[in-house]
């Protein structure tokens, strides 16, 4: 195909994607800004003016990174694991299987569907955040940059489970189990200095971890760990994620018998 | 010339073990009529997932217009359009952005692709349905639904599988009509389908696929010349009590108490009624039985049945 009908190709998905989670705003874009509004009350308002401060910071400052942050991993997986396993569901996937479009196409955007879905869920806890904490972006690339990368990141890893899945149960499984425990245990809610040291080593293993702590130093400018290493360990989660997607879709997996 | 599909060796094992393809050969020259028939279970839709992408190959080779679905894809599929069997859309997309999606997935930009649809949405009588959620659709407008969409590419090579199952009598003969336009203005057409008076109205070549395995690949014309019996159905005032015997006929009574002869190809139809005058059977009317292609469908697939068992 030539770059012009492989833009219109991709944008055609981004598009669709994009239509597909504004048309049911009120189970894509509503529950994040309700659930992290709560957040905010109580653990920021209630519970952290009894805490004090955090890593340097006043409690409510330090958790609104973590919680957007929170907001657009789950939301991004979210977006690509239910959009794409309902393609499949529906047979409409059959759509993309037809056509002349490459498969890294596909992928593009599809994990670009996801990528929107959750820089703008991330946009709207921000806004909802201002209305408790004054927030002040220490360093604007850096944050930026951080909230892409890990919404590709976790766009891929639900176009991953996508494909692998059989059945809507298969969708829960990994944010119910994997997801949500490590957002939990990767320093949303608190500095991992506050562990002792045998857990602060088993969490260096979580790579939900770097990411919180990248963009909270993006915004506050304090980060429990090494920035450029995480954006190393970042870029290489994101290069194997890719090619893994790759792979199964050239070969069909879950989508061709 | 090159030809329009062109299948050589083509193998499917299903993951399951079962294999659905024994080693097919196929062509289907540019600008034909093609049908491929065969029984439920046949590998009719394995051979045409296989075609569209939808299905992995074992092994062998497929080539649209020349171009091999491995080396060229992007060549191959863009001259394709496909009609599968079972409903394959986002239910609860509107018409129309069904089908301009399905362009824009060819690279084709909305603009012009809006023109497109709208065109075919027209021919096929889906256009006041145009803002529908597909769902809402009955069973024959999913299906025109699903060849409007398969269109909107302009493709030279169209398949379609089953594309009249489930679809009424009076809209049949509209798509058929239709599908004829097509072919006319160029499109080659491969379908598949269990009204062998479709094939028999609308087709040049067939071919007859059963396990797996091309029973017979040849034009209709052939195909119908190999038919050396027919059958009538004949409805007569009161049935005789001793049934008629003449050489190379065979006289039985049907379910619904008609008389019923088959005869080889070399007698003349003027013996028959010779025979019945002689038995004083008073004949008010003489159909021939069911549509021909339909019982050489039915001898090559017996003869095949008993060559499996014997071997
Ligand atoms: N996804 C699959 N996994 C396993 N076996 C399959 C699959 N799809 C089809 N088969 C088997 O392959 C064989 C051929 O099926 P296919 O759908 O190609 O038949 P068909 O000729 O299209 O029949 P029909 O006229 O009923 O549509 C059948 O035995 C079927 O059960
Ligand atoms: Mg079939």
């Amino acid at each position: 195909m030539s770059a012009y009908a492989i833009w219109v190709a991709f944008s055609t998905i981004l598009v669709k994607e994009i239509r597909r989670f504004m048309r049911i705003w009120g189970q894509t874009l509503l529950p994040p800004a309700i659930t992290m509004s709560l957040y905010f009350v109580i653990f920021g308002n209630l519970i952290g003016s009894r805490i004090g401060e955090m890593g340097g910071h006043d409690y409510m400052e330090f958790i609104v990174p973590g919680l957007v942050m929170m907001s657009v991993i789950t939301n991004a997986y979210a977006n690509v694991v239910s959009s794409f396993f309902g393609m499949k569901f529906q047979r409409s996937v059959e759509e993309l299987l037809v056509s002349p479009i490459p498969y890294w196409v596909v992928l593009a955007g599809y994990v670009a569907g996801g990528v929107a879905r959750g820089l703008a869920v991330g946009l709207i806890v921000t806004l909802l955040s201002l209305g408790f904490t004054h927030l002040q972006i220490h360093h604007v690339g850096v944050t930026v940059l951080t909230i892409v990368l890990t919404a590709i990141l976790f766009s891929l890893g639900g176009f991953i489970n996508a494909l692998l899945a059989t059945k809507f149960d298969d969708i829960a499984i990994v944010p119910t189990f994997i997801l949500t425990p490590l957002t939990y245990l990767g320093g949303v809610f608190y500095s991992i200095t506050l562990l002792p040291p045998f857990w602060q080593t088993v969490s260096q293993f979580n790579p939900i971890l770097y990411m919180v702590n990248t963009f909270r130093y993006g915004i506050l400018g304090v980060s429990d760990i090494d920035i450029g290493g995480a954006f190393v360990m970042i870029l290489g989660f994101i290069a194997i994620l890719t090619a893994t997607s790759l792979y199964m879709l050239k070969n069909g997996k879950g989508i061709r018998s | 010339m090159v030809q329009a599909l062109e299948l050589k060796a083509l193998r499917k094992t299903y993951g399951s073990g079962l294999e659905a393809l024994k080693g097919i050969d196929l062509s289907v020259r540019q600008g034909d009529f093609f049908a491929l028939l065969g029984p439920n279970g046949a590998g009719k839709s394995t051979t045409l997932g296989i075609v569209s992408g939808l299905v992995n190959k074992t092994s062998g080779s497929v080539k649209i217009f020349g171009f091999d679905m491995d080396t060229h894809p992007v060549d191959a599929k863009s001259r394709l359009g496909v009609v599968p069997q079972e409903f394959n859309f986002n239910q609860f997309e509107k018409v129309f952005d069904i089908v301009v999606t399905q362009a824009g997935y060819y690279g084709i930009p909305a603009r012009i692709a809006s023109a497109s649809a709208e065109k075919y949405l027209r021919k096929l009588g889906l256009w006041e349905k145009r803002d529908s959620a597909a769902r809402l659709l009955s069973g024959g407008m999913k299906r025109r639904l699903m060849i409007a969409r398969a269109l909107v590419h302009e493709p030279a090579l169209l398949i379609l599988d089953e594309p009249t199952a489930g679809v009424d009598i009076e809209l049949r003969r509209s798509m058929w009509e239709f599908m004829n336009e097509l072919n006319a203005h160029g499109t080659t057409i491969i379908l598949t389908t269990h009204y062998l008076e479709e094939a028999e109205a609308l087709c040049r070549n067939i071919a007859i696929i059963d396990k797996g395995v091309i029973l017979e690949n040849t034009s209709k014309k052939a195909l119908l010349g190999k038919l050396n019996k027919e059958t009538y159905v004949i409805d007569v005032v009161t049935l005789p009590e001793v049934m008629p015997v003449l050489p190379g006929a065979e006289f039985t009574v049907d379910d619904e108490q008609n008389l019923v002869v088959t005869i080889d190809a070399s007698i003349n139809l003027n013996r028959v009624f010779a025979v019945l005058s002689a038995h004083d059977l008073v004949v008010r009317s003489m159909r021939t039985r069911s549509n021909r292609l339909e019982e050489l469908f039915v001898e090559i697939l017996g003869r095949d049945a008993v060559g499996s068992q014997t071997s």
